[in-house]
């Protein structure tokens, strides 16, 4: 499938908006921008409302009859319960400090896609039915009527904003846009109106326990081809243990990672880093899935497929739980589980049995990110390294929206890429750190129909990529995520080609010197590394 | 559209009061009803907005944060970009209300010649910074008019801001740069075609209001066929500040015009996005500590969902597991 034209015509964008007023909620469905819709079936598993089938093509969406009555009561509701979506409705002064900061924005140039206009969505329809000024004023005032174009139209631009923040970052009173996306998806999940790719996910992952959908003998399965390929390509037989009672660690790691290529090189990091140093740990296929496609549904949703985490972490008696490399899934391990499931108090405060090191930082949530173990981990001198294995790439590093934004998580990983590998260039300054851009498919937006909005939104992200591919080099495109790994490398084979893109985790396996390895003069994936033939 | 009615809206008030105050003399409802009534809508409507904003929980601990966070000893966390203690906050906060931190982040993201270039782009936020301290000056510099004896800092404030010396009588530089400030901002919302885009009368109404505050005080002051007799002006507020209202005779209309565009202010306030000044305490993206992993944040509507339990998972998958060498609670 491809509907996104070439790289040089969606250059070309122009950021002047069109005649037509703001207020006009009816839109053009662009091919390549939009999802289909949830399916009866996912929705029946999850037991949410209004499962059909339904086209948006269609003027008919079959919502409820009662619809506007659902969604007025659904945002009453959801002011009651959260004030930062009271105050970011009440206090915009639309200064546009956030316009050009939206991946989509720039890329696009719809003015819909500016923060200050996406939120107005909403905020009109707020105004109308819920302020004395906009029910007086209407229009005047910036209200606007709830009709069926505006729910189309919310369906339209709620599904092209990521949740990443980043607008969040430069609104002088902290106005976040994902607080404003999440509410208005639960909104329109209330009268049935969803693109599959989210809801399926969910919906296997309330079923299997990942998004996947993989039962638990082929989630094994497909680990131990993992195991396999470490055997062929390091020399070293692993045994990793599945639903362990009385592991120490309990291992979770988003399921991307185990299925899809090059998340599956990530994987096979994980069980090599934990074999190099003896963990005692187990793997879940029950909790078999670190990210939450649940937070892009509803908090509810997100609440029960958090809820196996630390469910399972109980049944098999461990004493913490390590989290893999993931973005939105450390959003909701960093800001929601604790609030969401806890307290975990059948835990112990997460202590690196090599180290020491008390992780303090998780003594309430009692769970890690697998790079703060792994910097921990270099830093105390535990693994044995060879980082000229990894001289062939040259890396740059991603800081992923929802470690950066919503974690603050930047130090840990450059410390281990640069302990890993010798040849690391930042982006541009704007472009890292807590001003990082999005891939462009974060919150389900990877489905193969969105392909032309995801060529546009990650436009900046990919420009940085280029620039330092034109100036230093760069080959390697490194990042914490699971939905990233999926999503930038044909974002790169489209804007900057020749650019790979890996987990860290990869990267430190590559350089591990593992105790019976044979002679490796390839990858993890299998590939020749230059300059390496004759090395050893 | 929306800039003529919001201008046309402030001139139809000002001619309002011309009408009313000078010709039809009704100086007891501009100068002593009506401010009173605006400062009761002021000060009830923005308590009960912020009792409102209150009313609503903060179910997680959402901040967004902008600097490295507190893990392990050797790495330098950020102490206010990323605050994990209450005095980072304050300081987050501080640097918030008292400096516009964030928004001296922005900058401008331009595509030419097929590259994308973000450049440093803090006009708005002087423009911003130095509307809202000239404005907070000009009010307190008004505090002579409602004291007596005036207090030591209102005179000192005066002298630094008439330092220049220059006119007769001195100019304030802060009336300079307010208006400056003020024809920024509006200049910007309608120059720029995505500001444009975006505006409302709400936005452009405050402004303009402001600028008729701003200007009607600078012809008074500054312009000898405006200018009003300044001691019977203080008698006024005088009377206003003490409750014991009177209106004296032969203050010119254009105070009085002054006087109700700032009484509509006030009542507008509460109404209207000027709440930003209650609203940037309470959000949650930057009043909240990145802490949540080392102390539990509470949600007071946290309740029970349904979930998909693993006694319910194995019933659904035990037969695969017992075949794929899984451990099971239950023999089938």
């Amino acid at each position: 499938m491809s509907q996104a034209p070439k790289p040089e015509e969606l250059l070309r964008v122009s950021h002047i908006p069109p005649k037509k007023d703001w207020m006009d909620p009816r839109v053009d469905l662009i091919p390549g921008t939009w999802g289909y819709p949830g399916k009866a079936s996912s929705l029946e598993t999850l037991g949410l409302p209004n499962p059909r089938e339904w086209n948006p093509t269609d003027e008919d969406w079959k919502l409820p009859p009662n619809w506007k009555e659902i969604i007025h009561e659904g945002l009453k509701e959801r002011l009651e319960k959260y004030r930062s979506l009271k105050v970011f409705l009440d206090i915009c002064v639309r200064c546009g400090a956030c316009a050009d900061k939206c991946h989509f924005f720039i890329g696009s140039g719809d003015p819909k896609n500016m923060p200050v206009l996406r939120a107005e969505l909403l905020r009109s329809i707020y105004r109308k039915d819920f302020t004395t000024v906009g029910r007086m004023l209407g229009t005047f005032a910036g209200g606007r009527e709830l009709t069926e174009d505006v729910i189309k139209e919310w369906f339209y631009y709620f599904h092209q904003c990521t949740e990443c923040r980043r607008c969040s970052l430069y609104c002088p009173y902290g106005i976040d846009t994902a607080e404003i996306t999440i509410v208005v998806r639960e909104l329109l999940n209330l009268i049935g109106v969803n693109i599959d790719w989210i809801l399926g996910a969910a919906a296997n992952c309330y079923r299997t326990g990942n998004h996947l959908g993989l039962e638990p003998h082929t989630f094994k399965g497909n680990i131990d081809f993992l195991v396999d390929d470490i055997e062929e390509y390091v020399g070293v037989r692993l045994n990793p243990t599945f639903n362990r009672k009385g592991a120490e660690v309990l291992f979770i790691a988003p399921s991307g990672d185990v299925f899809a290529d090059p998340g599956i090189f990530t994987y096979m990091g994980y069980l090599m880093l934990f074999e190099h140093i003896g963990l005692d740990y187990t793997i879940s296929t029950y909790a078999s899935e670190g990210g939450n496609f649940g937070l892009f549904t509803s908090q509810e949703t997100m609440k029960r497929l958090n809820s196996k985490m630390y469910a399972e972490a109980k049944r098999l008696g461990v004493k913490w739980i390590l989290g893999g490399e993931c973005g939105h899934m450390w959003r909701v391990l960093h800001q929601y589980m604790d609030t969401m499931n806890g307290p975990a108090d059948f835990l112990e405060v997460p202590k690196s049995p090599i180290t020491g090191t008390v992780f303090d930082n998780a003594k309430s949530t009692k769970m890690i990110h697998i790079v703060e173990f792994m910097a921990d981990l270099i830093h105390h001198g535990k693994l044995k390294l060879n980082p000229k294995r990894n001289d062939y790439r040259r890396t740059t590093w991603h800081d992923s929206c929802n470690v950066s934004r919503g974690m603050g998580m930047f130090e840990e990983p450059r410390y281990v890429l640069k302990s890993v590998c010798n040849n690391f260039f930042e982006m541009p300054e704007n472009t890292i750190r807590e001003q990082t851009f999005c891939c462009g498919g974060g919150t389900g937006l990877n489905a193969g129909e969105f392909e032309y909005l995801r060529m546009m939104g990650g436009m900046p992200r990919a420009f940085a990529v280029k620039h330092v591919q034109e100036k230093h080099g760069v080959n390697l495109l490194v990042n914490v995520c699971a939905l990233d790994r999926a999503i930038l490398p044909p974002l790169m084979d489209y804007w900057a080609p020749e650019v790979s893109v890996s987990g860290l985790t990869e990267l430190v396996a590559n350089a591990l010197v593992m105790e019976g390895e044979h002679d490796r003069p390839t990858d993890l994936r299998g590939e020749d590394i230059p300059g390496l033939e004759g090395d050893e | 559209m929306a800039v003529w009615y919001s201008l046309l809206l402030v001139l139809g008030m000002s001619l309002f009061v011309y009408l009313g105050a000078g010709l039809l003399g009704l100086q007891a409802i501009f100068g002593i009803a009506i401010p009173y009534a605006a400062i009761l809508v002021f000060l009830i409507g923005f308590t009960m907005r912020v009792l409102g904003w209150a009313r609503s929980p903060v179910p997680f601990r959402i901040p967004t944060t902008a600097g490295q966070q507190k893990s392990l000893d050797w790495i330098k966390p950020s102490k206010i970009d990323s605050p994990y203690t209450t005095w980072g906050v304050v300081g987050r906060m501080a640097m918030e209300v008292l400096l516009f931190r964030s928004l001296f982040r922005n900058t401008k993201a331009e595509i030419t010649e097929g590259k994308l270039a973000y450049g440093s782009n803090k006009w708005l936020w002087l423009a911003g910074i130095l509307f809202h301290y000239t404005f907070l000056t000009i009010v307190i510099r008004h505090l002579r008019f409602f004291t007596e004896p005036v207090p030591y800092f209102v005179q000192a404030l005066e002298n630094i801001d008439g330092m220049l010396q220059i006119g007769s009588p001195v100019i304030y530089q802060t009336d300079v740069i307010l208006v400056a400030a003020l024809l920024f901002l509006l200049i910007r919302r309608l120059v720029s075609p995505q500001l444009r885009y975006i505006s409302l009368p709400a936005d452009y109404f405050p402004l303009f209001l402001i600028l008729g505050i701003a200007l009607s005080g600078i012809m008074m002051r500054y312009f000898a066929i405006f200018k009003v007799d300044l001691m019977s002006v203080k008698v006024l507020a005088m009377g206003l500040a003490t409750f014991n209202p009177i209106v004296p005779e032969g203050i010119g209309v254009m105070f009085y015009i002054h006087l109700f565009l700032f009484s509509m202010l006030l009542a507008y306030f509460p109404f209207s996005k000027l709440m930003h000044l209650g609203g940037v305490f309470l959000s949650p993206t930057r009043n909240l500590p990145n802490d949540s992993r080392m102390v539990r944040h509470v949600n007071p509507w946290n309740a029970p969902v349904k979930v998909h339990t693993y006694e319910h998972y194995e019933d659904d998958f035990r037969e695969k597991m017992i075949e794929a060498d899984l451990p099971v609670e239950k023999q089938a």
